[in-house]
């Protein structure tokens, strides 16, 4: 136990002081973004079973929302960020409602096909800017106070965001509705003949993990000043899927340590490789899913519990 | 509980990754970051030869500007915006960037402006065509420096109804570049007397132009007005040619490349009229530079290949007179400073950052006038600088003063 | 644009087109679903053998001078046994597992290939011409038919109802459909089902690469084609259901020509009104429209 502790004490402190040791501000608020969806993903399919194959619609559409909000509407940035996961929340609703009629794989494509038709939406709207994307978005005052456009003001708000998420999803998962959903996701049949709403559950865990990837896009918008379609394109879908399927899927960390990676990986390699990075990044799929479908975190945590026992 | 360090190890080692990435930022270079379309449907008329272009151009300048070497960075921003805002971001904060090329794709081109007028830099843009970039786009920062689509429209809009292509549809890719194009030919159209019957937008890098076509044809229009360019401008020819839209309409191409017509043959493009700043066939001085050019790349420079070189070297020039890199220190220079090489002639950088120079009215040649390899074009007029582009009173450039 | 104004030609233009899209639809979820049916996983890179299709025919042309009619024999066959191979090396392992992994395991796969031809072609697109044969249009005095799409229709038409047939009326089909239901039983008879598993998804391969053959002329032959019409044909394939043959094919073509019609009638919303109907056929009839599954 008092290992974990100094682990979790050494990596806040590592996150404090980031910015302070030279770590490129921009790059580790990236890769707290892409940690904030992958979190939010995994609570659907590490904690529900669900394979959501069109994630980036709830992230683009809440980085659009919030783009606009600021840049048209000139509203705060947390009220926006708001309206950026209420709008990611309700087509959460929307969609999820639709998917969950089919199971497995057919839920799969479902939600790939009407992220699709909302990338489709956005390549037209005048409102998303089509293919310019939503340029210039302004960081703006917190509270209507504290000036964003400073990186490592910035940064710490991502941070204290991103470690909110992460004991939010915790404290869901350890809960009463978090161990309902575990049990759907071992035996669905099951939990229905306990007399559980299965699919009211299973709504629910859509939403909410909607709501906290329009969080994500939310606060990518704002850091990078831009939403563009990449935010609402399949690949984007894919790539947390891959994060979490890295990190491992049903872990806590595991999402966390897979973002990370990936976004390494692009940050380092886009401008050596160039097409490369997609062969790269499906290679990485296809080892996943071969060799060790639990993940960098799950294959370690198989390992250390092994070794424990035998010892 | 150890695999929790396990976790806490494997984030360490991200993060010090992560750091090691970390470029020092360096002033003892001049340090100029090209970003543009290397490998999509633009990378033909800019990419890797623009990139070749702006190494000669420093080569030329001798390789060092004040006792500072010079350096080039450059990236493929694959006509994707996000790719070009977050790349110029990350350059001008982790390698100490001075200066930014911005190449094809308007949407990329004013995504990068905005960077650059955020953080400070000198942006010169080249081969994206919008009017944004000088009008509510506009920063103190931005050169747009070979043409827009105002002067496209201004030259070849007002030729073709000249002409008697009174009736207009327009096939327009749908995006900052292609809309403004087609805005300001509508806006010439009308003013010579014509009129627009409708528009088609397509998306960027379409892959079947042929609904588009049956759509253009439905509209009886006589003059089919392609508010596109590179790859979509080829496709769109050829769709219209494998439709018959060539026997009913005439084809206006509203912004054509050396590099297009050479791709789509003389016999298909013969007789089109279209605007161009520069022409590698028009002076002995342009002749040698695109022979030595042309050593290099194995084709002839277009517009935008050569503006990359002359943007270089009107920007060293700039540093080399203001003694030193400093962004505002350069731009007030810059703005001063008369541009007279390969490129332009008497040219110069007006407030709003538009470079004023000569455009040309170019004809295709017929096969049979062709007489050697890439003798393409016909002088029909040549505009002067101020009559081609928008005036500086139209502009709706925040910070001009009116 | 009033849709009363709009010339005959022009509507049974976007019809044809529509037809000609509807083809590749029908062709592809056509594959999509006789791979789902023996092997119980979503080919997500069934997009990418398409794509490859196309780009086989296009490099057989400019690098070696071989021409469409070769190519639409000689890629198919390829791709087929790039497909055996795929089978071979990797779903073979994971039909033990939760579908999904399959869906991954493909999705990567169509990444992977994706990337080596951006690397290689760019993302601009190929210009792969109409073959002689077929150049130039009738004019059928209500409207011109190119010659070259009228042929596409008929040859995918044409390979669904081979393909119909030998599922539903030979004794080939008879095994197939029998592994389908219970792989072990007809194990027991003496049929080797591995063989068949791995045989049926070279065929669904090579299907989606004749796709991509027909479909080089007709469009710029490009690495990420494959992608974007995988997502319509997942689209096709839940409002149809996957439980029926005809279904499927009946499903692409009326759907590519509701696009077409979309197109004279309202053009922005023609990229969506797939999406659409989906959403409307989970609504009233969730299992799709020829689905058996509850």
């Amino acid at each position: 136990m008092r290992l974990t502790t100094y682990v979790y004490i050494a990596l806040a402190a590592l996150a404090v002081l980031a910015p302070l040791i030279g770590l490129y501000p921009v790059f580790v608020m990236k890769l707290l973004c892409f940690a904030i969806f992958a979190c939010a993903f995994n609570l659907l399919l590490g904690y529900t079973g669900l394979l959501s194959f069109g994630h980036a619609a709830y992230f683009g559409a809440a980085a659009y929302t919030t783009g606009y909000l600021v840049k048209t509407l000139h509203w705060t940035p947390e009220v926006a960020i708001l309206g950026g996961m209420a709008l990611a929340a309700f087509s959460g609703l929307i969609v999820g409602a639709m998917a969950i009629r089919r199971q497995g794989i057919y839920f799969a494509m479902i939600t790939l096909a009407l992220a699709q038709m909302l990338y489709f939406v956005c390549l037209q709207l005048k409102l998303t800017g089509g293919e310019d994307g939503l340029q210039g978005v302004p960081r703006g005052n917190l509270f209507g106070m504290l000036s964003l456009s400073n990186d490592t003001t910035m940064y710490y708000f991502v941070l204290a965001l991103f470690v909110t998420v992460f004991l939010l999803i915790r404290r869901i998962v350890h809960s009463p509705f978090g161990q309902i959903l575990k049990a759907i996701r071992e035996n669905e049949p099951r939990a229905v003949s306990l007399g559980y709403d299965v699919e009211r559950y299973k709504l629910l865990a859509f939403v909410l993990s909607t709501t906290l990837a329009g969080l994500a896009g939310s606060l990518k918008t704002l850091v990078f000043g831009f939403a563009t379609l990449s935010d609402v394109h399949w690949s984007m879908s894919g790539e947390v899927i891959l994060m979490t399927l890295l990190g491992g899927v049903g872990t806590f960390f595991g999402p966390v340590l897979g973002a990370g990676i990936v976004v390494a990986l692009q940050d380092n390699l886009a401008d050596k490789v160039g097409s490369w990075v997609s062969v790269i990044i499906g290679a990485i799929f296809v080892v996943c899913v071969m060799a060790f479908r639990r993940g960098l975190v799950g294959e370690a945590q198989a390992f250390f519990g092994r070794k424990k026992k035998t010892a | 509980m150890k695999l929790k360090s396990l976790n806490v190890a494997l984030a360490l080692a991200l993060c010090i990754s992560a750091a090691s990435t970390q470029a020092q930022v360096s002033g003892n270079t001049v340090k100029i970051g090209f970003i543009t379309d290397m490998s999509g449907l633009y990378a033909d008329l800019d990419g890797p030869g623009g990139v070749e272009a702006i190494r000669m151009a420093i080569g030329d300048f001798g390789g060092t500007v004040l006792g500072k070497k010079v350096e080039l960075v450059s990236a493929d921003h694959q006509n994707k915006t996000d790719i070009a805002s977050s790349l110029a971001r990350e350059w001008i904060d982790q390698q100490g960037v001075d200066m930014l090329i911005g190449g094809t794709n308007s949407g990329a081109g004013i995504a990068m402006a905005k960077v650059a007028g955020e953080k400070k830099r000198p942006y010169f843009n080249i081969g994206a065509g919008s009017t944004r970039l000088t009008n509510e786009d506009c920063t103190p920062y931005t050169v747009h420096y070979a043409y827009d689509t105002a002067a496209l429209a201004n030259v070849t809009g007002a030729a073709v109804v000249k002409g008697g292509g009174k009736s207009w549809f327009f096939l327009t890719a749908d995006y900052a570049f292609g809309i403004s194009l087609e805005q300001d030919t509508a806006a010439v159209v009308k003013a010579s007397g014509g009129t627009v019957v409708g528009a088609v937008r397509h998306p960027l890098s379409a892959s079947d132009f042929s609904s588009f076509m049956l759509q253009a044809q439905a509209s009886k229009a006589q003059v089919l007005g392609l508010a596109n360019a590179g790859g979509d401008m080829i496709n769109a020819v050829k769709a219209a040619r494998e439709f018959g839209v060539t026997k009913t309409m005439k084809l206006a191409g509203l912004l054509v490349f050396i590099t297009d017509v050479h791709s789509l043959g003389l016999q298909a493009t013969q007789g089109m009229q279209l605007t161009d700043g520069w022409y590698w066939d028009s002076s002995p001085e342009t002749r040698a530079w695109s022979k030595r050019f042309f050593e290099k790349m194995k084709k002839m420079p277009s517009m935008a290949q050569a503006a990359d070189y002359s943007a270089t070297t009107t920007y060293l020039n700039a540093v080399k007179a203001a003694g030193t890199d400093d962004p505002d220190k350069v731009m007030v220079q810059l703005k001063k400073a008369k541009i007279n090489d390969m490129f332009a002639k008497g040219g110069y950088i007006r407030e709003d950052g538009r470079m004023i120079h000569e455009m040309y009215l170019l004809e295709v040649k017929k096969p049979e006038e062709s007489k050697y390899p890439w003798d393409y074009y016909k002088v029909v007029a040549k505009v002067p600088g101020e009559q081609a582009f928008q005036p500086l009173s139209k502009s709706t450039c925040p910070f001009i003063k009116k | 644009m009033n849709p009363f104004d709009i010339p005959l030609q022009a509507l049974l233009g976007q019809l044809l087109i529509g037809l000609v899209n509807g083809s590749f639809y029908a062709m592809l979820s056509l594959g999509l679903a006789v791979i789902f049916g023996l092997l119980g996983i979503i080919n997500f890179a069934h997009g990418a053998l398409y794509m490859m299709g196309a780009f086989g025919a296009w490099i057989l042309m400019d690098k070696f001078g071989i021409g469409y009619w070769y190519a639409i024999v000689i890629v198919p066959i390829a791709i087929g046994v790039l497909g055996i191979v795929i089978e071979r090396l990797f779903l073979k392992h994971l039909y033990k597992l939760d579908p999904l992994y399959g869906l991954l395991l493909t999705f990567g796969l169509a990444l992977i290939a994706e990337g080596i031809f951006r690397d290689r072609y760019g993302v601009s697109g190929q210009s792969y011409n109409v073959p002689e044969s077929l150049q130039g249009a009738t004019d059928l005095g209500f409207m011109i038919l190119p010659n070259y799409r009228a042929w596409v229709v008929l040859a995918s038409l044409g390979t669904c109802l081979g393909t119909w047939f030998v599922i539903e009326r030979t004794r080939l089909g008879a095994t197939l459909r029998a592994a389908t239901e219970n792989p072990h039983m007809v194990q027991a008879f003496g049929i080797n089902v591995p063989i068949m598993v791995t045989l049926t998804y070279g065929a669904g391969a090579a299907l989606a690469a004749l796709a991509g053959v027909l479909a080089a002329p007709v469009i710029q032959v490009t690495p990420l084609m494959g992608s974007n019409i995988i997502i319509v044909v997942f689209a096709v394939v839940v409002i149809g259901g996957m439980g029926s043959i005809l279904g499927s094919v009946l499903t692409g073509l009326a759907l590519g020509l509701i696009e077409g019609l979309t197109r004279v009638v309202y053009p922005e919303a023609s990229n969506i009104v797939v999406f659409v109907i989906m959403a409307i056929v989970l609504v009233l009839r969730p299992a799709g429209l020829f689905g058996k599954e509850a």
